[in-house]
């Protein structure tokens, strides 16, 4: 996120927080989101996978596998069009490299000479299914040979090493329109998600052994190495901290979205007078869904 | 942005020259418009739509694709996002099937799902059709399942006028469009008016002909049976058919078929796809609904018999809902068919 410029254009799959965060997104606009209310980024439409931001160039968390990566090569032509000389960041996971969309992207922006990073985040684990059970090629960032697009490993919990690898992506993206796959190795401790413990598929020892090289412990050290000290480090912690705590309050504070805007933003302005002749024998209660309360602020 | 000298009058042109004329005035007005697919450059288009729109406009703007629907519909998605204007070409609606994620869970989810922070102004135009011995594979109409998803509008033109007229709309759109056009009818002629700043609305039908006995719902090329068969009928058995031309699916226009059978009574409902919760099941719904006191006879419909159509010729026309079908379905519903009482 640090190597992307200003203009630089970022889409996400479903865990799209931190890449908001690290956007620029104030963390009231995605913590009233994930509460679902209107001061939320989307208002209380989308909720945890469905952050965003196109002022800040990023276009959405996306909740279905890969679903995200067509649509980056589309953010990508508009640039060409533009004539604007801007990269597209576009994040998956490593379950993502085993879906169509991902050959059909990838094809298309070699092809037409995109300049797209297609960033992978191998944390290892797609759900509950480890790499080496679901890719033929484990090696994910050799899949960009097939399409004559460069790619690369690193890893993705050192720092230092990812921006630096992001930044050189990125600014070939922009500069020479090649697109290129970067796969970061990285890990995740905790389940899938609320419904995964994390433990069927793995051991309390893997998941230590995964922890001792975490990129917060490594920052950390660095951080001090260069001559901070744990009272300046901890104080970085307790200010993000008071940041949560804040967002958290802003959260509660934001309004329930009203339910005469249901349909809040579905369709463009214009629209009401389009449906205006749809509602005779509308299904019950349906009637009253007027495209007019949805549109609008 | 090229000048375009205002041209007032109508010509005969068929539905694919009218396609063609409504892509060519959308893009010289607006440099954002675009088109994406399969055979649109060098090939001019599998059924020609796009004939002479590469030399105009060049490759950038009418650009061919591999074969690959769903990364070039999600290419369209994302292009859109950053306010160009799409028009992606599908060869035929039964390869939109390997898009369908694009279609229904991004196009179609963007407005609502981003609380309208960003929006998706794309077209997707696709023929269907059937009755060529295509069969099963190639010889569908789907129209219904992109109909019933919120998020998305859905015309379906029946003659060249609003081949033209709706397309340009959907273009002009801020919304996801899909234009569903028809093989069949692509050389049907007509007179298309001149005027680029024809459209014809989103979300209005027509009365495609008066009557007073019985009202004929249909879209697309089910208009186009419906009204030979009400030729038909008026000749054969001094029936007066009024067919209501839906053109536009989503957003659906029920007041016009409200109004018509408040005056006819009866009603038959025709699509080319199958009837079961097909556009004509949410139709006879509405009508059921909305015009309870109306009605002197039960909401009939015909659509394609319940079968991946069939090669043999004999067996493919047999299934499809051919003109001899629907008219026994109208006579049934007037009380005047076999075995009417």
């Amino acid at each position: 996120m640090h190597a992307l410029a200003e203009e630089d254009l970022l889409i996400t799959g479903y865990r799209s927080h931190g890449f908001a965060l690290a956007r620029g997104v104030p963390p009231e606009a995605v913590m009233a989101e994930l509460f679902g209310k209107v001061d939320g980024c989307a208002h209380g439409r989308g909720g945890s996978m469905h952050v965003l931001d196109p002022s800040r160039g990023y276009y959405g968390g996306w909740g279905i596998v890969a679903g995200q990566l067509p649509i980056a090569t589309g953010l990508a032509l508009a640039l060409r069009r533009q004539g604007k000389d801007q990269a597209v960041l576009c994040e998956l996971g490593d379950g993502a490299v085993n879906m169509g969309a991902w050959h059909e992207s990838l094809n298309l922006a070699g092809l037409w000479n995109l300049p797209v990073v297609f960033l992978v985040v191998n944390n290892r684990y797609g759900m509950g299914t480890a790499v080496e059970r679901a890719s033929a090629e484990p090696d994910l960032y050799k899949r960009a040979a097939a399409y004559r697009i460069h790619g690369e490993r690193v890893d993705g919990d050192d720092l230092d090493t990812m921006i630096e690898a992001a930044d050189r992506l990125l600014t070939i993206a922009r500069t020479e329109h090649r697109p290129a796959v970067l796969e970061a190795i990285t890990y995740r401790y905790r389940g899938h998600s609320v419904a995964d413990a994390g433990l069927a598929y793995r051991t309390k020892d893997e998941i230590a052994e995964h922890q001792k090289a975490d990129p917060i412990t490594r920052e950390r050290a660095k951080l001090r190495d260069a001559g901070l000290t744990d009272d300046q480090l901890d104080a970085i912690d307790a200010h993000a901290d008071e940041r949560v705590a804040a967002a958290v309050q802003a959260a509660l504070d934001s309004p329930e979205p009203s339910v005469d805007r249901l349909a809040y933003g579905m369709h463009a302005l214009g629209s009401a007078e389009q449906f205006a002749r749809m509602r005779p024998g509308s299904p019950f209660g349906e009637e009253a869904l007027t495209f007019d309360a949805g549109l609008g602020a | 942005m090229s000048t375009v000298e205002a041209q007032t009058g109508t010509q005969v042109m068929n539905y694919r020259e009218a396609l063609r004329l409504a892509l060519r005035e959308e893009m010289e007005r607006d440099e954002r418009v675009f088109l994406m697919g399969e055979e649109v450059g060098v090939f001019e288009g599998a059924y020609k739509v796009s004939a002479g729109l590469l030399d105009q406009f060049g490759a950038e703007r009418v650009r061919d694709t591999p074969i690959s629907e769903e990364g070039f519909v999600g290419a369209g998605v994302g292009a859109a996002m950053l306010g160009e204007r799409p028009v992606v070409e599908i060869m035929t609606l039964n390869f939109l099937l390997v898009a369908m994620d694009q279609v229904i869970n991004h196009a179609a989810k963007i407005g609502a799902m981003f609380g309208g922070e960003v929006r998706c102004p794309m077209v997707i135009r696709t023929p269907n059709g059937a009755g060529n011995q295509l069969t099963a594979q190639h010889s569908q109409s789907f129209d219904g399942w992109f109909a019933g998803t919120p998020g998305l509008k859905v015309v379906t033109p029946a003659n060249p006028t609003d081949a033209k007229g709706l397309l340009k709309a959907a273009i002009r759109d801020e919304d996801p469009v899909l234009v569903i056009e028809n093989l069949p009818i692509y050389k049907e002629k007509g007179e298309v008016p001149l005027d680029p700043e024809f459209v014809t609305p989103i979300g209005l039908a027509a009365v495609a002909r008066e009557g007073s006995d019985i009202t004929i719902v249909s879209h697309s090329f089910a208009t186009v049976r419906a009204l030979h068969v009400a030729e038909r009928l008026a000749e054969e058995h001094d029936v007066s058919a009024e067919v209501v031309d839906l053109r536009s699916l989503r957003p659906l226009d029920v007041e016009t078929i409200t109004k018509s059978v408040a005056k006819t009574n009866r009603v038959v409902c025709v699509e080319e796809g199958w009837a079961s919760y097909g556009v004509t099941a949410e139709i006879a719904a509405r009508i059921g609904k909305a015009c309870f006191d109306d009605l002197d006879a039960p909401v009939e419909r015909v659509g394609m018999a319940e079968v991946p159509l069939p090669y043999a010729k004999g067996l493919e026309l047999a299934a499809m809902p051919n003109e001899d079908r629907l008219a026994a379905a109208v006579l049934a519903t007037l009380g005047m068919g076999p075995g009417a009482a």
